[in-house]
């Protein structure tokens, strides 16, 4: 396998913090890894030492075939960092921004403009190209700025929360926009808070806690991790719920857990579908009216519950 | 070497775009020094003597190193604010020399400053300003102030760097204003100074850069003490900018390479 990020044991400390614990990742060339953790877990921490823009304590980490501490020009040379914060010159226009970066970069004068163009046109900011970006709303700041972490057609791409404070749908434009870059065979590693987003987006999840990977494998890895299904039942009135939880511990595989409301619960079942058609038979000859009964595949809520302990907030 | 000089004029392409769309930050800087012009030079110019000349003679080189004084709060917070907001990192994630990011913020500010001195030289020739040590000379005192303005970025720009918050520095930004002023010779003679005091304010490169342009430019003189830099301010000025670039340059790079955000 090809690796195009690849860190060992990153470790640093912030005066007496540990901010990174040893962080070791792996990304395949083409491939998206999601790098999911909730605030304070190290996930900018691991994206600036990736980026060249903080030195490790210690260890070792190859982004794009060079080292981060030996040859970081060579790395800047063939990455694009979006970072957490929109980082867009608000002072200039949307295009002034992109050309300004694309002279930087070396593209010339005149393709730094072509660039700039094709790049406003993709992220559809053409209208607004020629605004002051502080004119921008936040979804328009994010597009701008991942555009401009584009301008050199870097092969490996950073990406820190890139949708976090967006709303529901400029988000899912972002998610359109990012996975349209993802099909070009970049290889991109991409921090969030959000488990639908690394869900959507990643090919790969490692999930980090207090400066360590804790876990790592594709989406539907983690999940199995877990566990089987979930059986939700709500039912019609609060006075059976506890009647419906007693009906069903004879096929769950782990006692129920009520769910916030008093109305629901929910049972791990075994696995298969015989288990399902037992349990609705157990309810039918309790007599309980039920008002829900759906099946569910664990979230990555369930994923992070299950690793940490910990409600992700 | 080629590239570099690419980068430096993009950037600094950068800087006056930001200067056409925010004409105000030339007030920033020119606003204190003008003032003094006004209230020092014309309202009280004939309340305050100063030994062999007129005091407007006097006062100028001051107000000329208090644009230089005005630059670095104004660089300093400008830094701040771009380490907060990320462009910092994105510049330094670019494979840009470092040094072209530098230079072109303090090469433009420069241009800043020269645009206020110009403006306060012209308002203090209409108030009835006239050097006559004949053109070089004259040049000469320009020349020394923006050398005193451009090392001065460099120190605003370490102090961006270091203290990071863009109202601590606003704070900040008024103390060296008026410290500068005030604990040199700028604007007052050192005569009346207490004695400690006298001696730290007759060491301030302010004082230094100031004498040597009223050297340079015919103006009256702050009386001699006989210390190596009240009898060679010149050369004294020019020393001490040498020895404070040497610190500051390299910090600033440093400060630079290793910013964090916060
Ligand atoms: N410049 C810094 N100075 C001190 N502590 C820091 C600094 N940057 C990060 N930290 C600390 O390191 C930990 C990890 O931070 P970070 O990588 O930003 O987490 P995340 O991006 O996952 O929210 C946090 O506890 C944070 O407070
Ligand atoms: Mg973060």
């Amino acid at each position: 396998m090809n690796a195009a990020i690849e860190a060992e044991g990153l470790r640093k400390s912030y005066s007496d913090h540990h901010a990174l614990n040893g962080v070791n990742l792996s990304v395949a060339a083409g491939t998206v890894l999601g790098v999911l953790g909730p605030n304070g877990a190290g996930k900018t921490t691991t994206v600036r030492i990736l980026a060249t823009l903080a030195r490790p304590d210690s260890g070792r980490a190859v982004v794009a075939g060079h080292d981060v501490l030996r040859e970081p020009r060579e790395v800047r040379r063939r990455i694009g960092l979006a970072g957490q914060y929109a980082a867009v010159d608000e002072q200039l226009t949307g295009r002034e921004n992109l050309v300004l970066l694309g002279t930087l970069l070396r593209l010339g004068k005149q393709g730094a403009r072509d660039r700039a163009a094709e790049l406003l046109a993709r992220f559809e900011l053409t209208d607004a190209a020629d605004r002051l970006t502080r004119t921008y709303s936040g979804g328009m700041r994010r597009r701008l700025d991942l555009a401009a972490c584009l301008v050199s057609s870097p092969p490996v791409v950073f990406l820190d929360e890139p949708t976090t404070g967006l709303d529901p749908s400029s988000r899912a434009t972002l998610w359109r926009m990012i996975r349209d870059q993802v099909a070009s065979g970049v290889t991109v590693l991409l921090t969030t808070q959000y488990l639908e987003e690394a869900d959507v987006l990643a090919d790969r999840i490692a999930v980090v806690d207090h400066g360590v990977v804790i876990a790592e494998g594709t989406p539907d890895e983690l999940k199995r991790k877990v566990g089987a299904e979930w059986l939700e039942v709500t039912v019609a009135h609060g006075r059976d719920l506890s009647a419906a939880a007693s009906a069903l511990s004879c096929v769950a595989a782990m006692p129920p857990r009520e769910a916030a409301g008093g109305k629901s619960f929910s049972v791990r079942l075994p696995d298969g579908m015989g288990a399902v058609a037992t349990a609705a038979t157990a309810l039918e000859t309790a007599g309980i009216e039920i008002a829900g009964f759906a099946l569910r595949r664990p979230s990555l809520d369930d994923v992070f519950l299950h690793l940490t302990g910990q409600e992700h907030s | 070497m080629n590239g570099v000089l690419v980068d430096t004029t993009a950037l600094i392409g950068r800087h006056l775009l930001h200067l056409r769309r925010t004409p105000t930050r030339i007030l920033g800087v020119t606003l204190t020094p003008l003032t003094m012009v006004l209230v020092l030079g014309y309202m009280l110019n004939k309340a305050i003597s100063v030994r062999g000349g007129d005091y407007l003679g006097y006062m100028m080189a001051g107000v000329g190193a208090q644009v230089a004084l005005a630059c670095v709060g104004s660089i300093a917070i400008g830094t701040a604010t771009s380490l907060r907001n990320g462009l910092v990192d994105r510049f330094r994630s670019l494979p840009t020399s470092r040094g072209a990011i530098l230079v072109a913020h303090t090469v433009s500010d420069l241009g800043l400053a020269a645009i206020g001195i110009c403006i306060a030289s012209i308002v203090g020739a209409l108030l009835g300003w006239r050097p006559d040590t004949g053109v070089l000379s004259i040049a000469a005192g320009f020349g020394l102030l923006l050398l005193f303005t451009y090392v001065m970025l460099w120190f605003g720009l370490l102090l961006g760097l270091s203290v990071r918050s863009p109202e601590a520095l606003g704070a900040l930004s008024g103390l060296v204003l008026v410290c500068g002023s005030f604990l040199s010779n700028a604007f007052v003679p050192l005569d009346g100074l207490p004695g400690w005091l006298r001696v730290v304010a007759e060491w301030n490169p302010i004082s230094a850069v100031s004498s040597a342009c009223r050297q340079l430019w015919g103006g009256p003189m702050s009386a001699s003490t006989g210390s190596v830099v009240s009898e060679h301010p010149l050369p004294a000025a020019l020393v001490m900018l040498a020895v404070i670039a040497a610190v500051t340059v390299p910090l600033s790079c440093r400060a630079y390479h290793a910013a964090e955000p916060r």
